[in-house]
C-alpha cells in the first residue's frame, strides 16, 4: 500500500523527465537549431526569397525581356524605381524592367548555388565515403589523386572553360561543382574513417551485418550532418563564384541573367543609375549572409563536437 | 626533412604536367583558333602564321615542343600581342600582382589574426558580436562589389585617390587594390582564427596550465596560440598564392596591369600561350606553397611526422 | 588540524536547456596529511566540487557557499589571487593525462615554467627541479626524456609526468580527479601506490576523485559518497565500508565483485543517475532506491551527524536501512 502509492509518484517524476531524456540525435539538433535565432530568421528569408524567385513575376506587368521603349531615352529620370509604372526596381540600361530582370537572376544564381553545391556534394561523398570504407591501397591511391587535384588553379580552368566553349547555364554549374567537391571528399573520408573504427561498428561487423547495410544504417546517417553543414556553406560559394564569373563576362549569356551579370551591369552604370547596382548587389548580399548565418546554425546543431 | 623535400618534389613534377596536357588539351579540342577571327586573312597568311607558332603540326607534337620550350623556361610568343612573349607579359605583370598581394597578405595576417583572438577572448560579448558580424559582412561582400564602390566613393566622389592606373606602384595607387584584396580574407581568417581560439581555449590543456596559476596573457601566448593557429596556416597557405597572383577583379578593375588581367584576356582572346603560362605559373606556386604549409604543419605540430 | 572547509557548497551551470544544479549543499572538512575519497557514478557533482577549490569551473558557472584553504576563503577570489595558489599550494592531476598534456609543448617547458612562476626559479635550476621531479615520478631516464613531447609518453608515463608537474612546488593539497580512470589496470596499481609513496615523502592531503570504491578502500582515510550533487554518506573509510548506513551506498558495496563469494551475476542498481536539470523535491535517490517511501520524493533528508565523524542523509533510520 503505502510502496505503491511511492510507485506512482516515481512513475509520474519519470514520465515528467521523459520529454528530455528520451530525445533522438536529430529532435535534439532540430532544437539547437531553434534557439540560434540568426539562423532561423535567416531560414525563413531565404525561403521566402525562393518563393519570391518562384512566383514574384507575376506582380509585374512586365516581361524580363521586354524593353520600355518610353523610358529608353531617358533612363536617368524615367527609370528610376517607381510603384507606378510598373518599375518597382526601376529600368536596366537598355530599358528592361529591373525586377524582373532581378527575379530571372535570382533564379540562375540560385539554380547554380544549389546545382552546383548538390554535385559537389554528390561526388564529394561518393568518392570520400569509398576511400574512407575500403581503406588500405585505394584510399591511399584515391587520397594521393586528390592531393593532385587540389594544387590545381581550378578558378583558372573554369574561366578558360567558359571563354572556351561558351556560357551555358549547365556548363557552369558542372564545372563548378566538379570543382569544389574535393574538401567534401576530404571531410567525408576523415568521418568515414574515424566512424569504421568506432565500437558499434565493429559490433555490426561482428555479428555479420553486410557492409551495404553497415554503410547505410550507419556511416551514412552519421556522415550526414557534416555533409548538411558543409552542403550549407557551398550554395553561397557557388552563387559567389558563379557571380564572379559572371562579372568578368563570362557566365550566363543574354537574355538569361544572374547577380553577377547584373551587378556587373549596375557597377558599369553607377554613377547615373546607381539602383541598377543595389537592388541586385542586396539580394546577392542578403542572400550570402543568410546561407552563412544558416551554416553556422547548422554547425552548431549538427556538430558531434559540441555535444 | 631531405626526404620530405624529395618526396614533395616527386609528387609535384606529375602534377604540373597533368596540368599543362589538361590546359592544352582543354584549349586544343575547342572550337575555333586563336586566330579566326581574324578578319579575311589570305589563306598563305593564314598558313605562315599558324606555322610560325606551330599550329599546322600535330596537337601531339605540339605538346611536346610545347613541353620542351617550358622546361627550358621558355613558354613561348603571346598569340595576341604579337610583339611580346609570354615571359616579358608575365615578367612585367607578375611584379606588380606580387607586390599589392605582399601587401595585402601582410594586412590579412596581422589585422585577421589579432581580431580573431581579440574576438575569441570576448565570446559572446558585444565586441564579439559586433566583430563578427563586420566579419561575416566582409565575407559576403565580394570583391567585384567592393571594389567599384572604393571607385566610386574614394575616387569619383571624394577625389582623394586615383580611379586606377599603376604609376611604379605609388603609394596611392595600391592602396584601393590592397583594400579590394585583403578585405574578404582578413574577414575570413578573423572568423577561422575566433573559431579555432576558442575550440582551443576550451580544451583539457588549457584547464592545466590554469590549474599551473599562469596569468591569462601567458596561457595565450604560449598554451593556447600555436594550437589555435594550425588551421589558419592551412587556410593561409592556398590563400597565399590567391593573393600574390593578383585577384583577377582586382586587376580589371583598377587597370593596375597585373597578372590576372591578362590571364581574362588570354581567355576571351584564345592567346593559348599566355593561359597557359600564367596557369602553370600558378599551379606551380600552389604547390610549392602547399609544400610550405606541410613544413610549417610539422614544426607547429610535433605530433606530424613527414 | 583542518585545512580545508568546504561548507554549503553550491555550484549551478547556466545553459541553453536551463539551470544544470551539479553540485547542492556540499560541506566537509579535510585535515594535514590525510586523504578524502570522494566517490560517486558520473554527473554526481564530483570533479566540480574539486575544480571549485582552484576556482577552474566554466565561465556559465554561478558558485555559492564558503571553501576555506588554509583559513583563505576562495570563492569569490580575484584570478590573480587564485593564480598565488594554483600549483602553488593546490595542485590537481586530471584524468585523461593525454589532453591534460600540452601536445604542443615540450613537458620540460610545461614543468620550468611552474617553477619560474611560482618560486623564481632560472630556467637551469628549474630544468634540474623538474628532472628531480620526474626521477621521483620514477620516470626513467628523465634527464633525456624530460625534452620529449608528451605523444612519446604511454598513458601511464603521461600520468606520471602529470603527477610529477602539479607536486612541482610541493603543494599541500593535491586533488587528483580520477587519475587512474583512462589506465590499464596494472598501470592503475602502479599509480596508485605511487600517489601513496610522493604523500608519505611529502606530507600533503590529497583529494581523491573516484568511481572506484576499491581504490578508495585501499587508500583513503575518509570516504564521502556523493550522489545526483548532494552528499549521501560520510566517514571513516574503515567504517563506512563495514557498516554503510545509506540505501545507496549498500547498493554501491553489493555492486562489488567479490571474490570471497559464489555469485553467477553481478549485483547492480538498476535505474540511471538522474537528470541534473530537473532534480526531484526530495532525495535524488529516491527514484531508484529499494526502501524509498513517500517523503523520501518529496521531502529533501537533511544531513545528520549520527556518530563521531559519520554523516549520512536518509529519512530512514539507521537500523531501517541495515
Amino acid at each position: 500500500m503505502l510502496f505503491s502509492s511511492k510507485d506512482k509518484k516515481v512513475a509520474a517524476l519519470a514520465e515528467s523527465l521523459e520529454g528530455v531524456q528520451g530525445r533522438s540525435l536529430w529532435q535534439d539538433a532540430w532544437r539547437r537549431f531553434l534557439t540560434h535565432k540568426a539562423a532561423v530568421a535567416s531560414l525563413f528569408v531565404l525561403g521566402c526569397l525562393m518563393l519570391f524567385s518562384a512566383f514574384g513575376q507575376h506582380l509585374s506587368p512586365w516581361d524580363f525581356e521586354q524593353i520600355d521603349w518610353s523610358a529608353l531615352a531617358n533612363i536617368e529620370e524615367k527609370g528610376r524605381p517607381s510603384i507606378e509604372n510598373g518599375h518597382y526596381f526601376g529600368l536596366d540600361p537598355v530599358g528592361r524592367d529591373l525586377y524582373q530582370r532581378t527575379i530571372q537572376g535570382s533564379r540562375i544564381s540560385l539554380m547554380v548555388g544549389f546545382m552546383g553545391a548538390f554535385v559537389a556534394v554528390f561526388i564529394g561523398t561518393i568518392y570520400g565515403a569509398i576511400a574512407g570504407y575500403i581503406g588500405g591501397r585505394v584510399d591511399s591511391i584515391m587520397m594521393r589523386t586528390l592531393e593532385v587535384l587540389s594544387a590545381f588553379p581550378f578558378m583558372f580552368l573554369v574561366i578558360v572553360l567558359m571563354a572556351v566553349f561558351g556560357r551555358n547555364v549547365l556548363l557552369i554549374f558542372v564545372a563548378i561543382g566538379a570543382v569544389s567537391w574535393l574538401s567534401m571528399a576530404r571531410i567525408v573520408r576523415g568521418q568515414t574513417l574515424s566512424l569504421k573504427r568506432k565500437e558499434y561498428i565493429e559490433a555490426a561487423v561482428a555479428i555479420g551485418v553486410k557492409p551495404f547495410t553497415i554503410v547505410i544504417r550507419h556511416i551514412v546517417p552519421n556522415v550526414l550532418g557534416v555533409v548538411i553543414v558543409y552542403a550549407t556553406l557551398l550554395v553561397p560559394e557557388m552563387i559567389l563564384f558563379e557571380s564572379f564569373i559572371s562579372f568578368l563576362g563570362l557566365g550566363v549569356s543574354e537574355p538569361h541573367t544572374s547577380w553577377g551579370a547584373l551587378i556587373s551591369e549596375g557597377a558599369g552604370n553607377m554613377r547615373t543609375a546607381p539602383w541598377t547596382l543595389i537592388y541586385p548587389m542586396a539580394f546577392l548580399v542578403v542572400t550570402l549572409f543568410c546561407f552563412n548565418f544558416l551554416g553556422d546554425g547548422l554547425r552548431d546543431a549538427l556538430d558531434p563536437k559540441d555535444r | 626533412m631531405l626526404n620530405f623535400i624529395i618526396r614533395r618534389v616527386a609528387v609535384a613534377i606529375p602534377t604540373v604536367l597533368i596540368l599543362i596536357l589538361i590546359s592544352f588539351v582543354l584549349m586544343h579540342s575547342a572550337p575555333g583558333g586563336p586566330f579566326t577571327n581574324e578578319r579575311n586573312l589570305p589563306e598563305a597568311v593564314m598558313k605562315n602564321i599558324e606555322a610560325k607558332y606551330d599550329l599546322d603540326k600535330p596537337a601531339w607534337q605540339q605538346f611536346f615542343i610545347y613541353l620542351g620550350n617550358v622546361a627550358q623556361g621558355d613558354f613561348g610568343p603571346s598569340f595576341r600581342y604579337r610583339d611580346y612573349t609570354v615571359n616579358e607579359l608575365i615578367a612585367t605583370s607578375f611584379p606588380r600582382s606580387a607586390y599589392i598581394g605582399l601587401w595585402s597578405f601582410f594586412f590579412v595576417v596581422v589585422i585577421g589574426i589579432s581580431v580573431g583572438i581579440w574576438a575569441a577572448l570576448r565570446q559572446n560579448k558585444w565586441q564579439d558580436y559586433t566583430v563578427m558580424t563586420a566579419a561575416m559582412t566582409g565575407v559576403v561582400f565580394p570583391n567585384f562589389v567592393l571594389a567599384p564602390l572604393l571607385v566610386l566613393i574614394f575616387a569619383v566622389e571624394l577625389r582623394w585617390l586615383p580611379g586606377g592606373g599603376w604609376e611604379g606602384g605609388q603609394i596611392e595607387y595600391i592602396i584601393m587594390p590592397i583594400i579590394a584584396m585583403a578585405t574578404s580574407y582578413i574577414a575570413q581568417v578573423a572568423r577561422i582564427t575566433r573559431g579555432s581560439m576558442i575550440e582551443t581555449m576550451h580544451s583539457p590543456f588549457i584547464r592545466t596550465a590554469r590549474a599551473k596559476g599562469l596569468p591569462w596573457r601567458k596561457i595565450i601566448l604560449k598554451h593556447a596560440l600555436k594550437p589555435a593557429l594550425i588551421p589558419v596556416v592551412s587556410y593561409l597557405g592556398p590563400a597565399f598564392v590567391g593573393i600574390i597572383t593578383g585577384s583577377v577583379i582586382v586587376d580589371q578593375v583598377f587597370s593596375t596591369g597585373g597578372i590576372g588581367q591578362h590571364f581574362v584576356n588570354g581567355a576571351i582572346n584564345r592567346d593559348y600561350s599566355l593561359i597557359l603560362g600564367v596557369t602553370i605559373l600558378v599551379g606551380v606556386l600552389t604547390i610549392i606553397f602547399n609544400a610550405i604549409v606541410d613544413i610549417l604543419y610539422t614544426y607547429l605540430d610535433p605530433r606530424v611526422r613527414y | 588540524m583542518t585545512m580545508l572547509q568546504v561548507k554549503n557548497l553550491e555550484i549551478a551551470f547556466k545553459t541553453p536547456d536551463g539551470i544544470v544544479r551539479a553540485v547542492n549543499n556540499l560541506s566537509y572538512t579535510l585535515e594535514k596529511g590525510q586523504t578524502l575519497g570522494i566517490v560517486g557514478e558520473s554527473g554526481a557533482g564530483k570533479s566540480q566540487s574539486a575544480f571549485a577549490i582552484l576556482g577552474l569551473l566554466a565561465h556559465n558557472a554561478q558558485v555559492k557557499g564558503s571553501i576555506q584553504f588554509d583559513g583563505q576563503e576562495i570563492i569569490g577570489q580575484s584570478e590573480t589571487a587564485l593564480n598565488k595558489i594554483r600549483a602553488n599550494k593546490i595542485g590537481i592531476i586530471f584524468q585523461d593525462p593525454m589532453t591534460s598534456l600540452n601536445p604542443y609543448m615540450k613537458i620540460s617547458d610545461q614543468m620550468t615554467e611552474v617553477l619560474e612562476l611560482h618560486k623564481g626559479m632560472s630556467q637551469k635550476d628549474a630544468l634540474q627541479e623538474s628532472i628531480r621531479m620526474l626521477d621521483a615520478v620514477r620516470i626513467p631516464e628523465a634527464a633525456n626524456r624530460v625534452t620529449m613531447y608528451p605523444h612519446e609518453f604511454s598513458g601511464g608515463m603521461r600520468q606520471r609526468v602529470m603527477i610529477a608537474m602539479s607536486l612541482l612546488c610541493k603543494p599541500s593539497l593535491l586533488i587528483a580527479d580520477e587519475p587512474t580512470t583512462a589506465l590499464d589496470v596494472t598501470v592503475q596499481a602502479q599509480i596508485m601506490q605511487l600517489l601513496k609513496d610522493l604523500q608519505e615523502e611529502f606530507h600533503m592531503a590529497i583529494i581523491l576523485i573516484t568511481h572506484d570504491l576499491g581504490i578508495v578502500a585501499g587508500s583513503c582515510d575518509k570516504t564521502l559518497v556523493m550522489y545526483g550533487g548532494r552528499l549521501m554518506e560520510y566517514g571513516k573509510t574503515r567504517e563506512l565500508f563495514n557498516t554503510p548506513t545509506h540505501p545507496y551506498t549498500k547498493g554501491l558495496m553489493s555492486a562489488i565483485p567479490r571474490l570471497d563469494q559464489h555469485t553467477e551475476e553481478l549485483t547492480t542498481i538498476p535505474g540511471n543517475p538522474p537528470n541534473l536539470l530537473r532534480l526531484p523535491d526530495g532525495c535524488p535517490f529516491c527514484e531508484r532506491c529499494k526502501v524509498a517511501e513517500d517523503r523520501c520524493v518529496s521531502q529533501l533528508p537533511a544531513v545528520e551527524v549520527f556518530a563521531s565523524d559519520r554523516e549520512r542523509a536518509c529519512h530512514k533510520s539507521v537500523e531501517e536501512v541495515a
